[in-house]
């Protein structure tokens, strides 16, 4: 068994695909105002705040950014094997009434976009909740789907797609890897 | 933002009986988690999902509010649901044993039981006899886990590390199951532990817990980060020989002109009931260096921090016996 490994965006992609994705937020929601960005712990909250800071860039804007962790509003808690981490879940500031930009680093079964909707409507009733992520790879199994999409990737199930950050991973890049039979 | 590089937790306790059964990880685990419960607690809607489904048994032996509405609070923000067993009221007062009604519950389909009891070691009997998840709310003069951990939490809150802190515990060593939950988590995490009480109240061979013994509660202070204070407990003196009040609080007593002699901006704790002006003094309990309503409201983030881990156990546990 070897693994093949196929990039799908490199540095320099995935900043463009933020960059456009900031400018989409800003004219769906007819500028900045209102606006909170909310990141899945972990990567997702790294994509939240480097789309904060190019909003910031567009039009001046300071947005509030907040993280959150899902994992206690999980529907396979009591089913995965491995045992949960539990993070802090911080959201400073008050989302009544606010458009919440909800972002995470892949959308697949769309059940992490369910706890999360979740989660954050248990902190108040935002006004909208839009959900932006940089790759959609399909194969839904909740009625969700995301508003911006930094690219819509087709995958099989067997696939597995690994998002690096360099807050996290001191890389920025976007593959597929595969199992393949020598 | 920190790197990511922990380590993946592993919980496999069935039940929580007492600090000296944890390993340093598993404090840890059960802080850390605690840490991450705390925001929950100031939420406007303060609940998750975490423990939808789950029933949670308090059944309590011996008075207590503090710790039951404690775990109360602590259960239902996980969405647990909560019984609560008086047994004053209940079949206990008809004569049926701990583990009988141990056994009834487990029946019932309940998930866990937290247990007080006067006496020492009833909580892991109890354990040993029912299949379900056990947590010692205080057997006796052994084990308050629980306190202990919120104990820790808090001075970790303070100071940010245990490791290297002087803690020092004043009052009825003897007969505080609180005082040995601390020195428990305390040294296993590296703290250096001095206790402090008039030799009738500090029980033979305490030293070989690891901690240091004075009878001067001036010297028990002046070097001290931290001051976790006993409530002097009267109910338990059968035999009258404690000290009086007003002598003890002399001697012993927590006051301002005591703690202008330290050398640190100490912090005062108390597990609570507090006893103004017996071993501690009203401006002290209600002063700047007091942590004593803080301890309260991180009770209720260690507790379910507990009931979580102890909660994914059994979920685990049932899962790998079920795929054998």
């Amino acid at each position: 068994m070897s693994v093949k490994r196929t990039t799908i965006l490199t540095k320099e992609e995935i900043n463009r695909a933020i960059t456009r994705i900031s400018h989409e937020i800003v004219e769906r929601n007819k500028g900045s105002r209102e606006l909170a960005i909310v990141g899945i712990r972990n990567r997702g909250y790294f994509l939240a705040e480097r789309i904060a800071a190019s909003i910031n860039q567009i039009d001046g804007a300071k947005l509030p950014v907040g993280a959150l962790d899902i994992t206690l509003y999980r529907d396979d808690l009591r089913v995965v094997s491995e045992q949960p981490i539990i993070h802090k879940t911080e959201i400073d500031f008050d989302i009544e009434e606010k458009n919440v930009i909800l972002v995470d680093d892949v959308l697949y079964t769309g059940r992490t976009i369910r706890c999360a909707l979740d989660a954050l409507i248990d902190f108040g009733r935002p006004r909208t909740i839009q959900l932006a992520v940089l790759i959609d790879r399909g194969h839904r199994e909740l009625p969700i789907r995301a508003d911006y999409v930094g690219k819509n990737l087709p995958t099989s199930q067997k696939q597995a797609v690994q998002v690096k950050l360099e807050e996290a991973d001191d890389e920025d890049s976007v593959f597929i890897e595969e199992k393949q039979d020598a | 933002m920190p790197k990511q590089t922990k380590k993946k937790p592993k919980w496999i306790h069935k039940d929580l009986l007492g600090l000296e059964y944890l390993s340093n990880e598993d404090i840890i685990l059960l802080l850390d988690t605690a840490d991450s419960f705390r925001e929950i607690l100031d939420r406007t809607i303060k609940k998750v999902p975490a423990l939808r489904g789950k029933t949670v048994v308090n059944l309590f032996y011996e008075p207590s509010t503090r710790t039951r509405v404690s775990f109360e609070i602590a259960a239902k923000r996980l969405s647990a649901d909560v019984i609560n067993i008086a047994t004053e009221t209940s079949s206990v007062k008809k004569g049926e044993t701990l583990n009988d009604t141990g056994r009834n519950i487990e029946a019932l389909k309940a998930d866990i039981i937290i247990v007080r009891h006067n006496c020492s070691g009833a909580a892991t009997m109890l354990a040993r006899n029912v299949n379900i998840s056990v947590v010692n709310a205080g057997d006796g003069w052994h084990e308050h886990p629980t306190q202990g951990l919120l104990d820790i939490f808090t001075l970790r809150k303070k100071f940010g590390h245990i490791e290297g802190l002087n803690v020092s515990i004043v009052g009825d060593i003897a007969h505080s199951r609180v005082a040995r939950s601390n020195i428990w988590g305390l040294t296993k995490l590296g703290a250096k532990v001095t206790v402090c009480a008039p030799d009738i109240l500090i029980p033979p061979g305490i030293e070989q817990m690891g901690v240091s013994v004075t009878n001067d509660i001036d010297e028990a202070l002046y070097d001290a980060d931290a001051v976790n204070v006993l409530r002097m407990q009267f109910e338990r003196d059968e035999k009258a020989a404690f000290p009086k009040q007003l002598e003890y609080f002399k001697k012993f007593g927590i006051t301002e002109e005591r703690l202008k002699k330290t050398r640190k901006n100490i912090i005062v704790m108390h597990p609570g009931p507090i006893n103004r002006g017996i071993e501690i003094s009203s401006k002290v309990a209600d002063g700047a260096n007091s942590v004593i309503l803080e301890q309260v409201t991180n009770g209720i983030a260690v507790r379910m921090a507990v009931l979580f881990w102890l909660s994914q156990a059994m979920d685990k546990g049932n899962k790998h016996e079920a795929s054998d």
